[in-house]
């Protein structure tokens, strides 16, 4: 399902029902399992990679490894089968299984997948080191918040992309750009006037207000599509939603 | 994938809580206001063609009792129809599931920037009388405010006060009997009762917040604790500084003149126990328009001094014209004699 139509799907922001991931990572059909750890693969494999990079201090070369070798060994074992959503939310439990990992089986894992050379995950180095580069040095106190800050990150930048798809397919690339300037700028300081815009892209003021409200809305379609397939329940998709939309990341 | 810095994830974050505002009459144009759970936007009324404020919930919420006091907030509003409380002109539910409620934009400014502005005494206090009309108001139909702060009262731009964010706002209702509709309202009028949030929060704000309050007695929260803050709000008017949240000092020390009535106007509004307080907002009122007529206040105990000089301010006029009279009467007598 490409990202413009699922997110179409999802209508209200706040679907009444949805299916569980944690069924489908527990499925015993293996098509099921890899799509369901291909959607997590997606999401979590920065975050992933990073952790083993800054918290653990792997070289580049064993954090790529430790990463596919930790997706592998998911598919492969039960690594999800122990979780209670009643206890901690998906992705805290997600980042305990990978320290457990890294710190106990992954010369095992490491040499099986060396000697399989099975690669699940498509993983960019390159640009992940570049990322880590750009973030400077970061002490990590709190690898918790660390990693759900990583998350994030990834899964808002999964969703621009999508939104990008989004403006490419339906014809509004201008919605896009719009979004770019005003939502998405890096610069620090103002952000440019809804006049500046106007005289920018050469559409009236409240063009510009409608196709960024537009955009947005379907950003925020998106970005709660994409959160509700990688939560386990609907208690835990609202509260993640919850955490992700209302209280600062830092 | 692009890299995103914690500065643009910030803005993604506040551009997906933008309101999906889809199939209703109204456009968004701006964010103006940001509390724990509730966030304001200016809006545009394209059906009528003007500027008007959202108030709505960041996210659709139907377990913390915060959307049953958005609605009530709003339901509060539509009730207390006066020139000094922000009218409420529509609410609802977006399609996204969060409710809102649509009020008067009001162009001004906060009365602590207006403080801080250096507006004069007399003005200050003509401020403080609009605020305490407003509230007396709202306690005339059964409803205390519980979070006067200068923060919430706004002035504008053709001096009207208007008392904002009625959101923690009581109700006094009778909760016995009654049909099933008031037995609704009586259940959201009872969760917003609530002086501690789910977060474990007092509602109020320190400083303004009356020791009952505080303390979390709901039952003792009455228009006691409004004439408190008020009292706070009339000490920032004078003082230009915020009461502190100490039960035994809530005056900082101040490097301005203050007139030793308006402080004990202040104090005895402020005064720990209930039953020390001004019974009523009106009477508070009419202590501070006493003394704007230069009369006695009910708060301060004068001396012989103190009245001789009231005096004398009051009928500064006739003083000086029965002085100026004397001096000509004396002037004639000296020039007659030579």
């Amino acid at each position: 399902m490409s990202d413009s139509s699922r997110s179409a799907a999802v209508g209200g922001s706040f679907p009444p029902t949805r299916h569980s991931l944690l069924a489908d990572l527990r499925a015993d059909e293996p098509d099921v399992r890899a799509r369901a750890l291909d959607a997590l693969a997606r999401l979590y494999w920065r975050p992933v990679y990073k952790h083993l990079r800054r918290r653990l201090g792997l070289s580049t070369h064993d954090a790529e490894d430790t990463t596919q070798a930790f997706f592998a060994h998911a598919l492969t074992a039960d690594v999800f089968e122990s979780y209670d959503p009643r206890q901690a939310r998906f992705r805290t439990f997600f980042r305990v299984c990978l320290d457990r990992f890294a710190a106990n089986e992954y010369r095992a894992a490491g040499r099986q997948k060396r000697g399989g050379h099975i690669q699940h995950v498509p993983i960019d180095v390159e640009g992940a080191e570049r990322e880590l580069e750009r973030a400077g040095v970061v002490a990590v106190s709190d690898p918790d918040a660390e990693f759900h800050r990583e998350w994030v990150r990834s899964l808002f930048g999964l969703s621009v992309e999508s939104l990008e798809a989004w403006g490419r397919e339906t014809g509004r690339q201008v919605h896009f750009s719009l979004f770019e300037r005003y939502d998405l700028d890096e610069a620090p300081g103002d952000r440019p006037t809804y006049q500046a815009l106007s005289d920018e892209f050469g559409i009236p003021v409240t063009q510009v207000t409608n196709y960024l409200a537009a955009a947005r809305r379907e950003f925020r379609r998106i970005v709660l599509a994409r959160l509700r397939e990688v939560t386990t329940t609907d208690a835990e998709f609202r509260a993640e939603a919850r955490d992700l939309l209302g209280v600062d990341v830092q | 994938m692009r890299w995103l810095s914690d500065n643009a994830l910030e803005r993604l974050r506040e551009a997906a809580e933008w309101p999906d505002l889809a199939g209703t009459r109204y456009e968004a144009i701006e964010q103006i206001g940001q509390g724990g759970m509730a966030t304001v936007f200016r809006v545009r009324d394209t059906v009528l063609d003007r500027m008007c404020a959202m108030k709505l919930l960041r996210l659709p919420d139907d377990t913390t009792g915060i959307g049953p006091r958005l609605r009530l907030e709003s339901r509060i509003l539509a009730d207390l129809e006066h020139p000094g409380i922000v009218p409420v002109h529509d609410a609802g539910e977006l399609p996204d599931g969060r409710p809102f409620y649509v009020m008067k934009f009001v162009r001004g400014q906060r009365l602590d920037d207006v403080v801080h502005d250096g507006v004069d005494l007399a003005e200050r206090l003509r401020i403080f009388e609009r605020v305490c009309e407003a509230v007396a108001f709202a306690h005339s139909r059964g409803i205390i405010h519980r979070d006067l702060k200068p923060e919430n009262v706004m002035t504008g731009e053709y001096g009207e006060v208007l008392v904002l964010d009625w959101g923690v706002a009581r109700v006094l209702v009778d909760r016995d009997g009654g049909d099933a509709e008031s037995d609704a309202a009586h259940d959201v009028a009872a969760e917003a009762d609530r002086p501690v949030t789910r977060h474990g929060t007092v509602l109020g704000t320190p400083g303004y917040m009356a020791p009952e309050q505080a303390s979390g007695e709901t039952g003792e929260i009455g228009p006691a604790a409004d004439v408190f803050a008020l009292g706070g709000i009339l000490w920032f008017l004078l003082s230009g500084e915020h009461p502190l949240a100490d039960s035994t000092d809530y005056m900082p020390p101040v490097s301005v003149a203050v007139p030793p009535r308006l402080i004990a106007i202040s104090q005895k509004a402020m005064a720990p126990v209930p039953s020390d307080r001004y019974a009523s907002v009106d009477l508070l009122s009419a202590d501070i328009r006493r003394f704007l007529e230069g009369n006695a206040v009910g708060a301060y105990r004068e001396t012989l001094w103190d009245r001789l000089g009231r005096l004398a301010r009051r009928h500064r006029v006739a003083i000086l014209l029965v002085l100026a009279y004397l001096l000509l009467r004396v002037v004639l007598i000296f020039f007659d004699r030579r």
